[in-house]
């Protein structure tokens, strides 16, 4: 009855290549760090290589910082801190973070390039997303700068002081720009320590802060490995420690803070319940599926990788959430058209794996896109388990890949207490065309952040952070400035 | 005729047609398709769809088989009150030939005319593979009794038409009288046997998403070979957003019925970027058995000469002038 051409994949108009051009990248072989305001001489520091996740090939080397280089940066935020940044009125602070906006969206296609290139995420993503946001943060913040007084703090909040910020590889710029415009805003220097396998954007923003003429010391850049992240956490010269990435990580960071003055907040992983109620619009919510867990590879705190669909509704959800999962374009994520690129990491490749063994030994029914590989280079494909029970691994443990599990639900009640039954309290989404069943829905989740009819869509106006093992405190909004001032 | 009355459930919110009447109705599989017809559309889900599908890039080969496949989709169309034989005669001989110097461009998928220009129509283009289209049912208001309408479909046929793009009632529409449309299709389908029927929803005057879709499905229930999206004579014509309710339509209701109806999408296509854009949002939407004219159209008359002109740079890599092509 059906044709068959109704359930293929994309058809008859198969894309030619379509991709960016990667020399636009202008990286250079060897990056030191950036303290005060200059790169330091790479020949200076142990240098380890930053790889193309799509091709396993070396993008560029770059310093691993030791305690001493954290030392240096953390001294030179200080000094800065000291004598420029945190006397500088607030309209004068504007005036840089407008700057570094602005030229962030000068080199938007350079960064976009090399975000691609160091993380593996699909070029429309970092093109469209990514870097657009990050420069979108730094306007948002600059506007705060001067209007500290009316944000709700009390008159003359004043910043913390020297601000360690360590940030993962899942939105390296983008993180990195949640991180220091809100604390460049409200007077704190920052010493901002990317992930260990994509440094390379936070080093083409060390160039935009010197070319935005920056004061020098007032952000550091230190390149490494955990051991760098343990010493930043640890140097006594930090007043502030903000920091996104594993629960596992965020509990080490709590445990080195305790007992002494050093402020935290903590963004972590999460397990987010998307629910589907059967009057929700049906092609909407299937996209809304797809941006929930594919989004970056499913590389993303907040990803949507618990479905939760009511059983009147879900095999329909099904059908047509598989024929859609066909459809994504796995490849070159260089490509204009590439939907899902390449997995960050061999190491996150191989906890990817792993984890969904663990959905098929125990017993969940896993779907796997068809879609073609590459030969080199980190892939894991599109992948759905259906029958999956809330005891399964696969619905409690953070996958971080693109990974779905979905269960099913017959009543509200049943939806709120299946999406509760979590350590983690990230995000959720809601779907439904019934206004009122969304809020009260929405009123009992345990979650930052609930989306309606929609999924992982992300403001600088918004305040963004979890509960829980997702971690405390915000960033974005107002109330992102709370982090970064003494109140 | 059938009557067939669909209303909306306000109580719950949201609106899930029940069927009051039903003696078209007969089964439940038809029953459900009606049913489905009512779930509801997200607007901002639909536009940000759009806007993504928007960003793929055709290149290369790609882009030279859309290029060709958009002007073989293609219904060239004057629906003017000054339009006269003269100028429907040189609209067939760019159909039939529209790019004179070069034999490699496809003919048109046919010419829409007015009905009294469609025998006209018929003799220029001989036996050209080129469809005669003639709008009807008192387009392009649709205000006139379903007498008139019906006669005035009788003409085109008897005068040679092909295809009927027929308007339906918005006023009946918006006012909820959904099975007085239904009935209005069924009888034009009726008599415009054996021509193919085009049914213009007139989506700019439908307004919401929600509209499109029910009107949609009243349309292929009732019958209809195409769904059309405009008669391009209000403010607002073919949109993506628009294009792929009505292609998401199309496929559910293939996928319950085993049977295709194609969409049209008319007014407001001007470029081949955004001719290409549609074809990006047939792809990934209805799929690969919609790319093809038998099933998707593009209504326009200055459409063909910028496809002309991108598919003479694709070859040559250079821009030819505007006015190295005929206006018609």
């Amino acid at each position: 009855m059906i044709d068959t051409a109704l359930t293929s994949g994309l058809g008859a108009l198969g894309y030619d290549p379509a991709p960016e051009s990667a020399a636009l990248a202008r990286l250079r072989p060897r990056y030191g760090l950036f303290l005060n305001g200059e790169f330091t001489d790479p020949a200076r520091h142990e240098q380890f290589a930053s790889l193309n996740p799509a091709t396993e090939e070396t993008l560029a080397t770059v310093a691993r910082a030791s305690a001493a280089d954290v030392d240096a940066a953390v001294a030179a935020a200080r000094h800065a801190y000291d004598t420029v940044w945190s006397t500088m009125p607030g309209a004068e602070r504007a005036k840089y973070l407008f700057r570094i906006a602005r030229l962030i969206q000068e080199r938007a296609r350079e960064l976009a390039v090399v975000e691609t290139l160091d993380n593996g995420k699909p070029i429309r993503e970092s093109r469209d997303i990514d870097v657009p946001l990050a420069a979108a943060h730094f306007f948002y913040y600059a506007g705060w700068a001067d209007k500290l007084d009316y944000a709700g703090f009390g008159v003359r909040p004043r910043p913390l002081g020297v601000a360690g910020q360590i940030i993962p590889w899942n939105f390296p710029l983008l993180m990195a720009a949640w991180k220091l415009a809100p604390a460049l805003a409200a007077g704190n220097t920052c010493v901002l320590k990317p992930a260990e396998t994509t440094p390379l954007s936070a080093l083409v923003l060390g160039e935009i802060l010197q070319q935005a003429g920056l004061p020098e010391g007032v952000v550091n850049i230190v390149t490494g490995d955990a051991s760098t992240g343990a010493a930043l956490v640890e140097h006594p010269g930090v007043d502030k420690i903000a920091f996104t990435g594993s629960t596992e990580v965020g509990r080490l960071i709590q445990e080195r803070v305790a007992a002494t003055s050093k402020k935290l907040t903590l963004e972590l992983g999460g397990k987010g319940a998307n629910i589907v109620f059967e009057d929700a619009p049906i092609d909407e919510v299937i996209e809304g599926i797809i941006d929930g867990i594919f989004f970056n590879q499913g590389h993303v705190c907040c990803a949507g990788s618990r479905l939760l669909v009511q059983e009147s509704v879900a095999d329909e959800v099904v059908r047509r959430l598989l024929r859609r999962v066909d459809q994504l374009r796995v490849g070159d994520p260089l490509d204009k058209n590439t939907d899902v690129g390449a997995i960050n990491s061999a190491g996150q490749l191989a906890r990817v794996r792993e984890m969904s063994r663990w959905g098929e030994d125990e017993g969940a029914t896993r779907y796997t896109s068809a879609c073609e590989l590459p030969t080199t280079g980190y892939w894991f494909a599109p992948t759905v388990f259906t029958n999956v029970a809330q005891s399964h691994r696969i619905a409690r443990e953070e996958i971080f890949g693109p990974v779905l599990s979905v269960l099913t639900f017959r009543t509200p009640d049943e939806a709120v207490a299946k999406a509760n039954n979590s350590k983690y309290g990230l995000a959720c989404g809601v779907w439904s065309e019934k206004g009122s069943r969304t809020l009260w829905v929405a009123q009992r989740l345990r979650a930052g952040v609930v989306w309606a009819n929609t999924y992982n869509k992300f403001d600088p106006t918004s305040p963004f952070g979890g509960v829980r093992e997702s971690g405390f405190g915000r960033e974005g909004g107002r109330q992102g400035l709370e982090a970064y001032l003494d109140v | 005729m059938a009557p067939l009355r669909v209303v909306g459930d306000r109580d719950r919110g949201v609106v899930i047609p029940t069927v009051i009447t039903v003696p078209t109705i007969a089964n439940e599989v038809e029953l459900r398709r009606v049913l489905r017809s009512g779930r509801g559309v997200d607007a901002v889900g639909v536009e940000s769809r759009v806007a993504k599908l928007g960003t793929r890039s055709l290149k290369t080969a790609t882009k030279r088989a859309a290029i060709d496949l958009s002007i073989a989709m293609v219904d060239l169309t004057t629906l003017e009150g000054a339009d006269t034989p003269g100028r429907v005669s040189s609209l067939c001989a760019k159909a039939r030939r529209p790019d004179p110097s070069d034999l490699s461009v496809p003919a048109v998928a046919a010419v829409c005319v007015y009905p009294d220009l469609v025998a006209h129509a018929r003799r220029e283009l001989g036996d050209a593979p080129v469809s005669v289209a003639s709008v009807a049912t008192a387009f392009p208001a649709g205000r006139a009794s379903l007498e008139v309408k019906l006669l005035d479909v009788a003409e085109a046929v008897a005068a040679g038409a092909h295809e009927i793009d027929m308007v339906i009632d918005r006023g009946a529409f918006l006012a909820g009288r959904w099975g007085q449309v239904f009935d209005e299709i069924v009888a034009v389908k009726a008599a415009c046997a054996p021509a193919h029927l085009k049914v213009i929803l007139e989506t700019g005057e439908l307004v919401t998403y929600d509209n499109v879709k029910r009107a949609s499905w009243i349309a292929m229930l009732a019958g209809a070979d195409f769904i059309k999206t405009s008669t391009g004579k209000v403010a607002v014509n073919a949109t993506l957003p628009v294009a792929l309710v009505m292609l998401e339509a199309a496929r559910d209701f293939a996928e319950e019925t085993g049977q295709l109806v194609g969409v049209k999408v008319a007014g407001g296509v001007r470029t081949t970027k955004d001719a290409l854009k549609y074809l990006v949002v047939v792809n990934e939407t209805a799929g690969a058995a919609w790319l093809t004219p038998t099933y998707f159209r593009f209504g326009a008359s200055s459409l063909l000469n910028d496809l002309l002109m991108q598919r003479r740079k694709q070859r040559t890599g250079a821009y030819a002038r505007p006015d190295e092509f005929s206006g018609d």
